[in-house]
């Protein structure tokens, strides 16, 4: 195809998404405050069929009954949910900055620390009326993706739009594996979710790329309550990366998103997540809250499901992405990397429940604490009657930087079956000092010494991740713990 | 001759304890000065002292490194500038590959002097040139630094380091320590690969066979925080044969 002709196509396809916005850019916010009439408002919207809308009655009835749990090591002040946005169409280009020049300088700081191109900065930034050809590479990415998806038959687009083009398998997999009551922040997300990344791998099919939330161009403003739903139907396998590790611009302040995974004989999913969303400032000001509910469930024999997760973002963050390992010789593995600075907390860990036989799951949590931050490994690894000849391997190690800071490690751990084994090991370190003059003296500078240091502490998780995100999660490290020492 | 360095009338102390009591020590560019000394008598501090190290205040005295005051530098601008430590008890950094500090190492440095950092590849071709006559095989700069090395390994690893970041002031403290015969010849070996005209070693050691590889140009003693005897190489034979007795009085 000509180069001429693609561009064309290349910007009709963005024109669309834009043209697909526009209805709902031109249409009211919702006011502020919850109630039935918004849920209606918010399914209205967006013409979705009955049985949605019951099934969000439904779950805002039931979060009216609950309370917001207090059992994780977080504090903050009372979430006034009265006194919030359910539904504002995605921002218009014109309400972004006029240029970069507008932009946080330290925000631009941490784009070029990261290597983020300029017209990328623009994109992430939200500045207004960046020119299409500006964009281009991200673009033409996006549109080689759909063309090469399609001929496999891989469904990957907004969870609004598989409502509409894909409603059985929405209705037959929304909610089944988190469902609408399973805890206050997931109940409040299928009451008022807004949109999502929706995932179907068809039947023995590899899907032929990484999916990425970063090129699914119209992924941004999803706001607040996102839910996203992968189905790897058996015999497939999926590699999918959320998030970004250059800071977006954001507003809102809670966040309550849902990601459910379903994964069928022999299928394979790696869910892989860069989490960085603004932590407040040094005092502690600001940040958004993250109350995430991720699950996972290996419905066929030999399904495999792995997390990789690097958490540096984030006033709060509340998250403990699972595995239900139901089907027989199903794995499940969580690896995760916390960093918390100044005055971030964060309580995260997994959940591994052993239903079938000869089920496996292996945990490796790192976690580092600087500043006066507080970190959490909270962990669940359970063993049902019938999971004859499971396993779990568990390793949590903690890295303190500084004396005002806490690390603190809560595993359950509940066998009913007498030939399961349980491995769990733990540790606490500190960065030594000799280690820090060591690298001093090899020349390099003392902020680059402690990200090097924290990046060998978390060599296990990072080099699960995909290539292209390891490089940025690693100089992510150092920038989450800049100003850390001295 | 041009000065390397100039260390006037130094005193330093640990916590509470003066180590250094008044040293005084002057090195050429392109010499190679042996320390020698009993336990305690402050080797160590002197080389800390020298690399900048936190919680050893210089409470007086001087000292020039090519004319430029060295106590007012941080650890890693002295290692840009080419003061070079090679560690007694090297450090261990886990999950950080060999090859990897190595890298970030010389890169600080480069980009300190004003040259341009290396490449993957470039550095890869850089690194082999040194590690063939250390005896280092890739596995080894694979693995992490310093764990699960062996005393001859560690060594060996410090003076890849010092041979790769390319120092003009090269400080080695018992680098002879806790090697066997053939690692102490490597490592001998190696160090003395690395004489050159533009280039000061101060090896520090308790025993005179590491200096029949690195031939030293003088011999100090160190004895209670000051040298109190300085010579050719054959001071250095003569207190293998009769110990530090003598300097023991003398200091005290």
């Amino acid at each position: 195809m000509a180069a001429v002709t693609e561009t064309v196509d290349q910007v009709e396809l963005v024109e669309k998404y834009k043209y697909g916005f526009v209805t709902d850019i031109e249409t009211d916010q919702a006011p502020k405050g919850l109630n039935e009439g918004i849920i209606r408002y918010i399914s209205a919207k967006k013409e979705e069929p009955d049985w949605l809308l019951e099934w969000r009655l439904k779950a805002y009835s039931h979060w009216l009954t609950m309370k917001e749990p207090d059992w994780a090591k977080v504090g903050y002040p009372p979430i006034d949910y009265q006194d919030a946005y359910y539904y504002s169409a995605p921002k218009s280009a014109d309400d972004g900055p006029e240029s970069l020049e507008d932009i946080d300088p330290e925000i631009l700081d941490t784009y070029k620390k990261l290597g983020i191109p300029l017209h990328e900065q623009e994109v992430l930034a939200g500045v207004k009326n960046v020119a299409v050809d500006a964009v281009f590479d991200s673009v033409s990415v996006a549109t080689t993706f759909k063309e090469a998806l399609s001929k496999e038959g891989v469904i990957f687009c907004p969870i609004s739009e598989a409502v509409k083009e894909y409603p059985d398998l929405v209705k037959q997999y929304l909610g089944s594996v988190v469902p609408y009551s399973d805890n206050y922040f997931a109940t409040l997300n299928s009451a008022v979710f807004t949109d999502g990344s929706f995932v179907y791998i068809p039947k023995g099919v590899n899907c032929p790329m990484e999916l990425s939330t970063y090129f699914r161009i119209n992924a941004s403003n999803t706001g607040q309550f996102e839910r996203t739903l992968i189905i790897a139907d058996a015999g497939s396998k999926v590699s999918y990366l959320e998030g970004c590790t250059a800071p977006m611009r954001d507003e809102n302040q809670l966040h309550a998103a849902v990601v459910e995974l379903v994964i069928l004989d022999d299928a394979d999913i790696k869910y892989s997540t860069v989490q960085n969303w603004y932590p407040g400032d040094e005092n502690g000001v600001g940040g958004i809250y993250n109350f995430v509910t991720k699950r996972a469930a290996c419905r066929g024999r030999n399904a495999k499901v792995s997390w990789t997760q690097v958490e540096t973002g984030s006033a709060i963050t509340w998250k403990y992405p699972s595995c239900i390992l139901q089907g027989d010789n199903s794995v499940g593995e969580f690896y995760s990397v916390a960093i918390t600075n100044n005055y971030q907390q964060a309580d995260t860990g997994t959940k591994m429940i052993h239903l079938g036989k000869n089920t496996s799951s292996k945990i490796i949590a790192k976690g580092i604490s600087a500043g006066k931050s507080q970190s959490t490994y909270r962990g669940l690894v359970k063993m049902m009657p019938k999971a004859e000849g499971s396993r779990n391997y568990t390793q949590c190690d903690s890295l303190l930087i500084g004396k005002e800071c806490g690390a603190h490690t809560v595993p359950y751990i509940e066998s009913r079956n007498k030939s399961a084994k349980i491995e769990h090991e733990a540790t606490t370190s500190k960065i030594a000092d000799d280690q820090l003059f060591y690298c001093r003296q090899r020349g390099i500078s003392e902020e680059d010494a402690v990200a090097l240091i924290v990046n060998g502490f978390c060599r296990d998780v990072m080099q699960e991740l995909p290539m292209e995100f390891a490089v940025e999660a690693q100089k992510l490290v150092g920038i989450s713990l800049e100003g850390s020492v001295g | 001759m041009k000065l390397m360095l100039e260390i006037k009338n130094l005193h330093a102390k640990v916590g509470e304890i003066e180590i250094l009591k008044g040293l005084n020590l002057t090195i050429g560019s392109g010499e190679v000065h042996a320390i020698m000394g009993p336990n305690g008598a402050g080797k160590s501090t002197l080389s800390y002292v020298l690399a900048g190290r936190e919680g050893y205040e210089v409470t007086s005295g001087s000292v020039l490194y090519q004319g430029k005051n060295l106590l007012d530098m941080e650890p890693e601008q002295r290692a840009g500038e080419g003061v070079f430590l090679a560690f007694q008890y090297p450090v261990e950094i886990p999950g950080v590959s060999t090859m990897n500090f190595l890298k970030a190492s010389v890169n600080s440095v480069r980009k300190y002097r004003g040259e341009s950092e290396f490449d993957a590849m470039d550095f890869l071709k850089f690194v082999r040139q040194q590690t063939k006559i250390l005896n280092i095989g890739d596995d080894m700069l694979k693995r992490a630094v310093n764990v699960g090395f062996s005393g001859g390994e560690k060594k060996r690893a410090e003076v890849l380091q010092m041979a790769v970041l390319e120092p003009t002031l090269a400080i080695l403290d018992e680098t002879d320590s806790g090697l066997d015969v053939d690692a102490l010849r490597i490592v001998g070996e190696g160090v003395t690969a690395l004489k050159s005209s533009e280039r000061s070693m101060l090896v520090i050691t308790h025993y005179q066979r590491l200096l029949d590889y690195i031939v030293p140009d003088v011999v100090h003693v160190l004895a209670d925080g000051k040298i109190v005897d300085t010579g050719d190489k054959n001071l250095a034979i003569e207190l293998e044969k009769n110990g530090y007795a003598n300097y023991a009085e003398v200091a005290a």
